[in-house]
């Protein structure tokens, strides 16, 4: 049996004596690798950054969404933003009786176009109280939040956020002391919101809060709100607070049944749940198809090796005249093909690595590659190189050495 | 020391029986020149392959310093021609783009010889054939066909083999190189090398001390070589 430094010098020979057909060999094992490693990359930062601006909306929080009543029979269903079924009473009475209550904001949000300085820009206005930033996690960079008082008086103020600014204002400007026009209307600012970063389903960033009350009868001219957040003390007691708001609103809007009611009382951790296991299904539909790109490398290998094996048919010959044995024989060549996939899988995760970097650079998501990801490449490469190059392997070793060493 | 008893051996063709051998009984000492001459058809190949354990007898024995080697598996054949036989090929067989050194040390590289040595007995073995010191570390492809079957003896005599088999050693040689590589032989016959070299040439069969005729897969004659052609004549 070969020594292992001889049998390694073997196969450095055999690889190296045709460098641009083991080279692209190699590159389809360099490209699958690579692209199971980035898509999984990408796939755990989407899921890193999906959940990371879910959660910092603000810690426990319960929204209280609007919906349809379902009657008995007919479902009159008028879709769940813009239904009119919740009220600021609602909310007080959320705050005066359930316990385990840190705040609750009222929202009233749509979007309106907001103008000033010549700028124009379509945005999301927010119509809140001042519990919206302890709620919400929301803070002031300059200026001060809307207060109590501005809120029953129903003043015409507003504090805007850094990305409304800058399409505004421009950047680096601070914007408090000057007037924004929301749907013709001239709203004083009194506040710049710290930027939050997050990107989820709306951006706090690009947004303009008003009193709720100025929102209710300047912007929209109803009663209703378009949702209520509630924080509950702490994340053992969402579920009780979860129930305590759910039986409220039913006794608050007369409905004795509960699947009946004609609102929602949503979980944040539901939220991440469902997210999470959307974009980990995502991640593993694209690590399949990336999985697809290293079947086929592998199939690539195989051809490689097979071509090679019927080229140094006389070789083989040889190399058994002189006193190889078949496990000689049979070793060096499965090794060839698990070297090819081991350079292929160490390249590959280069490859990868930069890939995700390039995607962390130009996009949102941040690319995160893990040990596991590595090893699970590295492992899935040089199982490829066995499975792949088994065959091709066995046939060389099984060679008559009497036919080998005439074959033309 | 070389003893075959009655060696037959057929090979099915089509479904027909052909039998290549028909029944060989020879002995072949340890230091001895031999050609085996016959035409082509005549068994000789099947004989060299026999003798160079590629292969296994239908029937028969065949001793080999002393083991019998007619009923060993592939992997027994094996470790034999690693231990005691060293080939030369008609067309060579030399690693392509690999250097003189790489290709002597390959036998040892089977053989396990450590490294340092496997160098040793890899220089010596070229020097013993003539070939050029300069011209160790160059590839393969980079030689003449009289240096490529010198750099190919060297190889089948790295391994310091009882018997060194030569088939049609010159075959792809001109006259002129190839009677360089005839007298290589021959000095290595006389510095005790046991060799058998098969041929269908009568010139080529001329610089053994005995020689062998095959026909039909049986031995036509077998005597002393009077009118040997030596390396002094010349």
């Amino acid at each position: 049996m070969l020594k292992a430094q001889d049998l390694f010098e073997e196969i450095y020979w055999g690889l190296s004596a045709n460098k641009v057909r083991s080279f692209l060999t190699i590159l389809g094992i360099v490209i699958g690798i690579g692209s199971v490693i980035a898509l999984q990359a990408i796939g755990a930062g989407a899921q890193g950054s999906i959940q990371a601006s879910i959660q910092s909306a603000g810690s426990n929080l319960l929204y209280v969404l609007p919906g349809a009543q379902r009657g008995v029979g007919i479902s009159v269903n008028a879709g769940r933003g813009s239904a009119q079924t919740l009220t600021l009473a609602d909310a007080n009475a959320i705050l005066a009786s359930v316990s385990g209550i840190k705040g609750v904001a009222p929202e009233l949000s749509r979007r309106y176009q907001a103008k000033a300085a010549g700028q124009n820009t379509n945005t999301q206005v927010i119509g809140t109280v001042p519990a919206y930033t302890d709620v919400r996690n929301l803070q002031i960079d300059s200026g001060s939040f809307i207060t109590a008082s501005q809120v029953s008086d129903g003043q015409r103020v507003a504090v805007i956020g850094p990305t409304t600014r800058d399409d505004l204002f421009g950047v680096d400007i601070d914007p408090v002391g000057r007037t924004v026009t929301i749907n013709n209307l001239p709203f004083n600012i009194i506040g710049l919101t710290r930027a939050k970063g997050g990107t989820g389903f709306s951006n706090p960033d690009d947004a303009i809060y008003v009193p709720i009350t100025t929102a209710q009868h300047y912007l929209s001219g109803q009663s209703y709100i378009s949702s209520i957040s509630v924080s509950a003390v702490d994340a053992s007691s969402m579920a009780d607070v979860q129930n305590s708001i759910t039986s409220l609103l039913l006794v608050q809007h007369h409905i004795s049944d509960p699947l009946a009611a004609d609102f929602n009382v949503v979980n944040q951790a539901d939220i991440v749940a469902t997210a999470s296991s959307i974009t980990g299904t995502f991640t593993t539909l694209l690590a399949g198809i990336a999985g697809i790109s290293l079947l086929v490398g592998g199939i690539g290998i195989m051809n490689m090796m097979l071509t090679t094996v019927t080229e140094r048919t006389k070789e083989i010959g040889l190399r058994q005249a002189i006193g190889a044995e078949k496990s000689d024989i049979r070793a060096q060549f499965l090794f060839e093909a698990v070297a090819l996939t081991f350079i292929g899988g160490a390249f590959g995760i280069v490859l990868g690595f930069l890939a995700s970097l390039v995607l962390s650079r130009f996009t949102s998501i941040n690319g995160q590659i893990t040990l596991q990801s590595i090893l699970l490449a590295f492992g899935v490469s040089a199982g490829i190189g066995i499975v792949f190059g088994y065959y091709p392997a066995q046939r060389a070793a099984r060679l008559n050495p009497i036919d080998a060493l005439r074959f033309e | 020391m070389i003893e075959l008893q009655n060696i037959t051996k057929s090979y099915k063709t089509g479904g027909e029986e052909f039998q290549a051998l028909k029944g060989i009984s020879l002995k072949i000492a340890d230091g001895e020149f031999v050609a085996i001459m016959g035409p082509s058809g005549s068994g000789k190949s099947t004989l060299m392959h026999l003798l160079g354990a590629l292969d296994t007898a239908s029937s028969g024995k065949y001793f080999l310093d002393g083991k019998d080697v007619s009923t060993m598996s592939e992997q027994e054949l094996a470790r034999i021609r690693k231990e005691k036989i060293g080939f030369v090929f008609q067309s060579f067989n030399l690693l392509p783009r690999t250097t003189v050194m790489r290709n002597v040390m390959l036998p040892l590289v089977y053989a396990g010889v450590p490294k340092a040595e496997r160098n040793e007995r890899a220089k010596t073995a070229l020097k013993s054939v003539g070939f050029d010191e300069t011209h160790f570390e160059n590839k393969s492809n980079q030689l003449s066909g009289g240096q490529i079957q010198r750099v190919a003896i060297a190889r089948a005599l790295v391994n310091n083999p009882s018997l060194i088999l030569a088939d049609e050693p010159t075959g792809n040689l001109d006259t002129k190189t190839g009677e360089v590589v005839l007298r290589t032989f021959e000095k290595l016959n006389e510095a005790g090398h046991t060799i058998v070299l098969i041929t269908h040439e009568h010139d080529v069969a001329e610089h053994a001390k005995r020689i062998i005729n095959i026909r039909d897969g049986l031995i036509l004659k077998d005597e002393k070589n009077l009118h040997q052609v030596t390396a002094h004549s010349y």
